[in-house]
């Protein structure tokens, strides 16, 4: 690890103050991305602003009956919080999904959320990369590809938001609500927070340099049927291949966001429109502009397949 | 806060110095990356295995250094330092975390258990007593991080926290072989003694009420 300078921030007010007032500080909660990366010196801080005793760790009823969940709430709080489990079962369902049971006891919402889009040869210095080296090119294109993304992707960056729980939060419609020095707050929708990769793939979320996000909030539980099913190399602690994530209605409505495709959670509401149509319809709508290699091309039909079952499991309940 | 222009006296240092008298200089570039630049040295006050210690140091000490290193309690093991393979598993507070991507500094005020806090040779914990029954280990690198993950995962089914292979997710948990197996998947064996992990930790979770 590079040399850093740490301090430990006792409000939101005193983080956002320091990331303002220090070059190259980062801000670290969890830290379960942030140093695996800084050990690699992929990350290289100067000064790090442990968030870590800042508060923000409660989940509260919003007045229109939704969920307002802290940034710092740790992912297997979130996941085991009764509302959750009872209105938003996709989201326990996406964040127990992800990682493991060590990961998820130190690992937070915003943290999560922040977490790098990356692919092995990101954590590769030996190989060129445009997100750690704009410029450099990709060697992911023309390499192994077969984790990596069919749809979003550019010429720069074909790497994948790993995320399980973004997918869940995008599903869901959750706005991201930050604050800065100056006092100001935004909203944004967690459709609008990750980028694109574009010509620069090393900007991954539309969080400016000088904001702490300070919390998700979820809009009133729409009812229906939750699913995260994930589809990996192993049973278990493995990135999705393919994961999708779907609230379906009994009258053969719904909702569907797909993770391990894409640099962001991919969902198309257009597409929701012919679910009842059926998985193949909604997964040709979803994935009509897919631009896969020839090692991932497998999860086009994976994406179908994996919405069928689902699908399936719901009528049979 | 601007680094404080205190040079460590870093190992590499001694050893240079000492090279004169016919000891090697450490050539490993994480002793040679701690001189590029002075750094910050930070108190941090936390209690282990019920006693509490304050250390002195560079903010870049991860938990797990803080414990080998500084505390010399070796029980917990650094096996990929990436939190990828769970050998480095203690409970903090109750969790169990990778102390291998956490910060010591980071854990000011924290109740820290280790392994050699859960018992000692004398004095088994009930898991360490299973391990050993149902030979629950080969090589036993990676039994440390294993039993701190098994006496946590055993605390949260009985907290009621679910896992990936819970079927109702309002149903009370389950001390079932497949969720324990799901629960400890951030643990990896090499020599592959899962299954006899799997029977130590039913055996403790059934004698529990």
């Amino acid at each position: 690890m590079k040399a850093f300078t740490y301090e430990r921030a006792r409000t939101p007010h005193e983080a956002v103050t320091a990331l303002a007032r220090t070059p190259g500080a980062r801000i670290i909660a969890g830290g379960t991305n942030l140093l695996d990366l800084m050990k690699l010196q992929i990350e290289t801080p100067d000064h790090l602003i442990d968030i870590g005793r800042i508060g923000l760790d409660t989940i509260d009823d919003t007045p229109d009956g939704g969920l307002r969940i802290g940034a710092l709430v740790r992912n297997t709080d979130l996941a085991a919080d009764m509302r959750v489990r009872r209105h938003y079962g996709v989201l326990s369902r996406a964040l127990l999904a992800g990682a493991s049971g060590q990961l998820r006891n130190k690992a937070t919402t915003s943290g999560n959320l922040l977490q790098r889009t990356r692919c092995p040869y990101f954590y590769d210095p030996n190989q060129p990369c445009n997100k750690r080296q704009p410029g450099a090119g990709c060697a992911a294109i023309g390499g192994v590809s077969r984790q990596l993304g069919i749809i979003g992707t550019s010429e720069a960056c074909i790497a994948t938001h790993p995320s399980d729980m973004a997918v869940a939060m995008r599903l869901l419609d959750a706005t991201v609500e930050t604050i800065n020095v100056r006092g100001q707050s935004r909203h944004i929708s967690i459709a609008d927070f990750h980028r694109l990769p574009g010509k620069t793939p090393h900007i991954e979320t539309s969080l400016h340099s000088d904001e702490l996000i300070t919390s998700l909030t979820l809009p009133p539980p729409v009812g229906g049927h939750h699913f995260y099913r994930k589809v990996r190399d192993r049973a278990s602690y493995a990135f999705a291949l393919v994961s999708v994530a779907a609230i379906l209605q009994k009258d053969g409505t719904g909702r569907v966001a797909v993770g391990g495709i894409a640099p962001k959670p991919w969902r198309i509401e257009a597409a929701e429109s012919e679910m009842p149509k059926g998985s193949e319809a909604v997964a040709a709508r979803l994935l009509a502009d897919a631009s896969p290699t020839p090692a991932n091309a497998f999860k086009v039909p994976l994406v179908e397949r994996t919405l069928a079952a689902v699908i399936q499991e719901a009528k049979a309940s | 806060m601007p680094p404080s222009m205190t040079l460590i006296f870093s190992r590499r240092a001694v050893l240079a110095g000492s090279a004169a008298i016919g000891v090697f200089p450490d050539p490993s570039p994480a002793n040679a990356r701690t001189e590029e630049s002075p750094t910050q040295s930070l108190d941090v006050t936390f209690e282990v295995n019920g006693r509490t210690h304050t250390l002195h140091l560079d903010p870049r000490t991860t938990l797990l250094d803080a414990l080998r290193e500084h505390l010399l309690l070796a029980g917990t093991k650094k096996g990929c330092d990436h939190g990828q393979c769970g050998a480095c598993t203690v409970i903090v507070d109750g969790r169990r975390i990778n102390s291998c991507l956490s910060l010591a500094v980071m854990h000011e005020g924290d109740r820290i258990t280790t392994i050699e806090g859960l018992g000692d040779p004398d004095h088994l914990h009930p898991m360490q007593a299973a391990f050993i029954q149902h030979d629950g280990y080969q090589c036993g690198y990676c039994t440390p991080g294993q039993i701190c993950s098994a006496v946590a995962v055993l605390d949260e089914i009985r907290s009621g926290i679910p896992s990936h292979v819970t079927k109702d997710l309002l149903a009370p948990m389950e001390h079932s072989g497949l969720e324990m197996r799901e629960r400890m998947s951030g643990n990896i064996c090499r020599c592959g003694a899962y299954s006899n992990i799997a029977e130590a930790m039913a055996e403790v979770a059934g004698a529990q009420p």
